[in-house]
């Protein structure tokens, strides 16, 4: 069999980040930016988010969210740019940094919830 | 609606010997209410001027020649009927196909979709060849199924009209060749997958289309090749990891 | 190397064609019909999403902090910029949530007893399963 590109992997990876993303970023976004600043419903605390971050199911949670959504937009932005912008010439600055930067935000995601209890 | 008497059609003139960019030109065409598109271009060519260039055949929608944009949307012209048009001062534009170098008038350029149609195989790849006396393939209802929508294609390159991707790197498979494709590696008594992957599985492949969804949208025979290429996507990821467990050159 | 065989000289035709005519396109190409500029809205979705992530971690960081960190974060996020980014990004989300939903059944036919169930009823477990993940996450922040 002929080798095929690995442009399947990143697929997979967009894909797997738009199921992610479109299940459960609604909500939490919903609820920490708009709902709990407007004060259309009771923040809560920070003991009690404290105490939700230190679950390691939520913090796994919290780390495949991060992860698989960045990836999703890497690739997403990575095409929008080549069709939008007409700048396919310049795919490989493209690829660095639109994966680069999902990296760098897995790193930082890893860290944090490592880190933050 | 009123329907007006006579409609006013702007058609692109492109004459590659006096010309560097195309020009339009109007004509007014009588509206009878079972005229399409197609019959004001052969009234125009008949009675104002012969030298409109533009390609049709069976005027039945199955050839798949006549495609031209009508305002700004790829149309099969023997199926578009004037009179949705024929409302007091409209319009009609009638343009080349988008995204396809014009050849002269009306005419695009299909060399290179001809050339992208050869390149994915479309045909029934059988190495095994059985001898005549086992009898025909059969095919089941079901099995039928599973291709039958996309080999409804014919050839009338209005996705590629449609294409943004395509329009803007005509390196770019694009649906048709995507689609039809996918109706072989579909079809039970096919086993020529293996030899169309590299083709499809390939950054100019699949791996370009960003599911816009134009080319299903205008599709004349509602092939649904944007849902044919996604369906591919998801083969070719396992067809990629296959590419792990096995050795080089081995089908699994 | 002897005298070259003329049956093995290749005479290359070079193929004649008028001169075509190649139409540019446009670097707005995305804005000359409603199909692309909602095409491409969906594509931008995806910084939205990437945003949501970057809020996310400042949020970490901040509970990481400590309280007061946290506290500021919070009058960060009150702030009128942030609020009007906020509604436009959700708007945006659930616009890439939608899209989403609907086009899987593109991709993944689902046929029972021979015979391809339509589309809306293939969406229709994705909607439910948004539904029910957002109750859930909810019920978790909330009690």
């Amino acid at each position: 069999m002929a080798r095929q590109s690995n442009e399947a992997f990143f697929w997979v990876l967009f894909s797997a980040g738009g199921v992610v993303a479109a299940l459960l970023i609604p909500v939490q976004l919903f609820l920490f930016a708009i709902a709990f600043p407007l004060g259309w419903l009771p923040a809560p605390s920070y003991e009690h988010l404290m105490a939700l971050v230190r679950l390691p199911l939520v913090r796994i949670y919290l780390f495949v969210l991060c992860c698989l959504s960045l990836f999703h937009w890497a690739h997403r932005f990575r095409y929008t740019l080549y069709d939008g912008l007409q700048v396919k010439h310049l795919n490989e600055i493209i690829f660095t940094l639109c994966y680069g930067g999902a990296v760098i935000g897995t790193m930082v995601a890893a860290y944090l919830l490592w880190t933050i209890a | 609606m009123e329907m007006a008497e006579t409609i006013t059609l702007e058609i692109a003139r492109y004459s590659p010997e006096q010309d560097t960019a195309p020009h339009f030109q109007s004509f007014e065409v009588p509206v009878h209410k079972e005229w399409v598109v197609l019959d004001a271009l052969n009234h125009i060519k008949d009675r104002e001027d012969g030298t409109l260039t533009y390609r049709w055949s069976c005027r039945m929608g199955i050839c798949g020649s006549c495609g031209m944009m009508v305002n700004g949307e790829p149309k099969l012209t023997c199926a578009t009927f004037l009179a949705d048009y024929a409302t007091k001062g409209s319009k009609i534009r009638v343009e080349p196909l988008r995204y396809f170098p014009v050849i002269r008038d009306l005419v695009t350029e299909l060399g290179d979709f001809l050339g992208k149609l050869k390149k994915v195989k479309p045909w029934l790849i059988h190495p095994s060849q059985a001898p005549l006396s086992q009898g025909e393939f059969l095919q089941t209802p079901a099995q039928l199924e599973r291709y039958k929508q996309f080999s409804m294609c014919i050839n009338c390159t209005l996705c590629y009209a449609a294409c943004p991707v395509f329009g803007l790197d005509p390196i770019f498979v694009g649906p048709a060749a995507l689609a039809l494709a996918q109706r072989y590696n579909m079809d039970s008594r096919d086993q020529g997958s293996g030899e169309r992957i590299a083709v499809l599985a390939h950054p100019d492949g699949i791996w370009g289309c960003t599911f816009v969804g134009e080319c299903t949208r205008v599709c004349p025979k509602h092939v649904d090749p944007a849902g044919a290429i996604q369906q591919y996507k998801l083969t070719a990821v396992f067809e990629w990891l296959k590419s792990f467990i096995t050795p080089k050159g081995q089908d699994i | 190397m002897g005298a070259v065989k003329p049956e093995t000289i290749r005479v290359e035709y070079a193929e004649f064609h008028p001169r075509w005519y190649r139409p540019p396109v446009s670097v707005y190409w995305w804005l000359k019909q409603r199909q692309y500029l909602t095409f491409i809205l969906r594509e931008l979705s995806s910084v939205f999403v990437a945003l949501f992530v970057v809020m996310t971690l400042f949020q970490l960081w901040a509970l990481k902090k400590g309280p007061e960190a946290y506290a500021q974060f919070q009058q960060w996020l009150q702030s009128p910029l942030v609020i009007a980014l906020s509604i436009i990004g959700l708007f945006f989300v659930v616009f890439h949530s939608i899209t989403w939903f609907n086009l899987t059944p593109s991709a993944m036919p689902v046929r029972l007893g021979g015979k391809r169930l339509p589309a809306f009823l293939v969406a229709a477990p994705s909607y439910v399963a948004w539904a029910v993940v957002s109750a859930i996450v909810a019920w978790l922040v909330l009690r």
